[in-house]
């Protein structure tokens, strides 16, 4: 198989997963219990023209989906005149709505808190990853002792543990030493310059130490088994007739057999990590995406709860088109083609 | 049937899968006798005092008393069937349909197969638990709505891997005599096929029954559970707003440490069964590099044929 051919169906799929995507976000908000109008204008006050101009400032007096109507009457343009192509071209302009409670662009709120988000996910992952390979690797070496066995049932016990529930143990052992909530102590700005971002960097640690341990067991198990696989090989059993020590063994050859597997690993994981990241950033009070993904369902408030959700799949969407793009790099047999 | 007992048989001889099985008959115990065991019951209207509040444990109350002055321990114990009930029944769901997909991909091929594993590729990279968040938003809460959306969400990984089983059992020649004599599809694959995927099926049910707990904890501490039942989830979910600035552990450990128990039970027998009906795989599926390859279905050059004896995953080249 050509390594083009790969590439463009990878890309292809990304592309309809990202359609099926907007699509089902599109409906799913149309489904909602009782009038969309009710819910954007509450007050019961509103008179019958006042919400019907609403009705059609939002667009809600077209048809859903398709103007069965004028597409009988020959009109085709006309007929795709209705709410859904309304909500895509709205979405291609960036625009994903106006908040019901802070009354602010979505879009403007989301951008303002993605980075703290990508912030901690990457933070989190970044340790786990580091752990994961270093007791993986270890766990391999020494496998059958009891080293091995004390880091197969933490990584067991990781991942049966809720990670909202590590977060609230952490939080519990921590108060007094590090800050428990928030991301930055009241009063301090940017502009405050190391004091600003050192305080930040201390309101990380605790979120970041709990990603990082719930996502540690992910990575220690694969890395223990692509090392015991390389382990057996035959050309380990000659580089190390050949005095190659058993260290850089493990360091070189085992680690390059247990890339390709970890990349996969990572993008595949990051569809749970932003779950993982709701339940931190709600424990911790973390201002970014997740947090506000727990303030809208708390609060009904449906179009930061749909962008919110739009944007999380958009991310793990492209982020496993890379990893895909990445693997087709790194792996020769795709080259060989 | 005669399989299932040498499976059980080898189960026995795993300290580890005992022991998760106790952890989690314990549980079982605790939940169908909970009426029983728990010294309160826990809809019972009581008349607090201010000093009942957030009390600490006592003689009357083993676990103290929570933000509403109800006893800690006896809505632990109720705690048990929520967390049991939607555990097996989502289980149960995503095994149904996972099973159901998988032999229909495996057994059929062609275009059905190509569309189903697209579709779990698909489910895999949609974010599991903000489109969980979503569907009860908007559906409403209520217990049956929460086993409804974990178990429609949690079976393309069973679906893979019975897909992958399936490919190779239908080659070995006794499925091509049956084929031979006349046997309907549906025949083989029911009366030939489904019995020797049922063991691979019944360790993934185990680990989906700890996936499902941990989903519906999740779920019910941000506020989403089902607001008549007091899920474990859900008293983590009180005392994280109100029992922790007053340092009140008896009400938010006793809750968490009880899903971390069921759940590490529950992956301890999983695990164990999967050693045995698998030993191609030395860990839990998901951490095998081996199926992590099988994503990137027709990168890999000619692969063997399937594997009969081990159940390795082999992928066709396309």
């Amino acid at each position: 198989m050509q390594r083009s051919d790969y590439l463009i169906r990878k890309v292809l799929f990304g592309l309809v997963t990202l359609a099926v995507v907007v699509g089902f976000n599109f409906f799913l908000f149309r489904i909602l219990p009782g009038d969309p109008v009710k819910s954007i204008a509450r007050s019961p006050r509103l008179t019958q023209e006042a919400r019907e101009k609403l009705r059609i400032e939002f667009g809600l007096d077209k048809p859903v989906f398709l103007d069965v109507e004028r597409l009988g009457k020959g009109d085709v343009i006309g007929a795709f005149d209705t709410q859904f192509t309304a909500y895509v071209s709205a979405l291609a302009h960036g625009n994903l709505g106006i908040s019901f409670r802070s009354r602010r662009a979505v879009s403007e709120v989301l951008a303002e808190r993605v980075w703290r988000t990508v912030v901690l996910v990457a933070a989190g992952e970044m340790l786990a990853l580091v752990l994961g390979t270093a007791l993986g690797l270890i766990s391999a070496w020494r496998r059958g002792t009891r080293v091995d066995m004390g880091i197969l049932l933490w990584a067991l016990f990781c991942w049966g543990l809720p990670t909202f529930f590590l977060g609230i143990i952490l939080l519990i052992l921590a108060q007094g030493l590090l800050p428990v909530g928030g991301m930055v102590t009241p009063g301090l700005k940017p502009e405050n310059g190391w004091a600003y971002w050192s305080d930040v960097g201390k309101h990380l640690i605790l979120p970041t130490l709990t990603m990082a341990i719930i996502y540690t067991s992910a990575y220690i198990l694969i890395m223990r088994s692509s090392v015991m696989e390389v382990l057996s090989e035959d050309y380990i059993l000659t580089a190390k007739a050949k005095g190659m020590s058993t260290f850089r063994i493990l360091g070189s050859e085992a680690l390059k057999n247990a890339i390709l597997p970890m990349v996969t690993m990572i993008a595949l994981n990051l569809a749970y990590t932003v779950g993982g990241a709701i339940q931190v950033e709600t424990v911790f009070s973390w201002p970014g995406i997740g947090r506000l993904m727990y303030e809208a369902v708390t609060m009904r408030d449906y179009p930061v709860l749909q962008g919110t959700f739009l944007l999380l799949a958009v991310a793990v969407i492209a982020a496993n088109l890379a990893a895909d793009i990445l693997y087709s790099m790194l792996d020769p047999r795709v080259k060989a083609g | 049937m005669q399989q299932l007992e040498e499976i059980w048989r080898a189960f026995l001889r795993k300290p580890m899968g005992i022991v998760g099985l106790i952890m989690l008959l314990a549980v079982v115990f605790v939940a169908l006798s909970a009426p029983w065991l728990a010294p309160y019951n826990p809809k019972e209207k009581i008349d607090v005092e201010p000093g009942d509040l957030l009390a600490p444990p006592d003689a009357e109350h083993l676990l103290g008393r929570d933000d509403a002055g109800k006893d800690v321990l006896s809505q632990l114990i109720y705690g048990a069937r929520v967390s049991l009930t939607v555990g097996f029944v989502a289980s149960f769901m995503s095994m149904v349909i996972g099973t159901t997909m998988g032999l229909i991909a495996g057994y059929r091929g062609g275009r059905i197969d190509h569309l189903s594993m697209r579709l779990v590729d698909f489910l895999l990279v949609i974010p599991v638990l903000p489109l969980m968040l979503v569907l009860i938003s908007i559906w409403g809460r209520g217990l049956w709505k929460i086993i409804l959306v974990i178990g429609l969400l949690g079976w393309t990984i069973t679906a893979r891997l019975v897909r992958s089983q399936v490919l190779s059992i239908k080659e070995r020649r006794y499925i091509l005599r049956a084929r031979a004599v006349g046997a309907s599809h549906y025949r083989i694959a029911t009366r030939h096929v489904f019995p020797q995927v049922l063991p691979l099926v019944l360790a993934q049910a185990v680990l989906a029954v700890s996936d499902a707990i941990i989903a519906e904890s999740s779920l019910s501490f941000l506020g989403l559970g089902d607001p008549m039942l007091v899920s474990w989830g859900m008293m983590l979910n009180f005392a994280f707003e109100r029992a922790i600035s007053r340092r009140a552990w008896w009400f938010l450990l006793p809750p968490g440490f009880a899903i971390v128990w069921v759940s590490v039970g529950l992956i301890l027998i999983g695990s164990t069964l999967e050693e045995i009906v698998n030993p191609s795989l030395k860990s839990h599926h998901l951490f095998d590099p081996r199926q992590m390859m099988a994503r990137f279905e027709g990168m890999a050059p000619k692969t063997p044929a399937p594997d009969a004896s081990t159940g390795v995953e082999t992928e066709r080249s396309g």
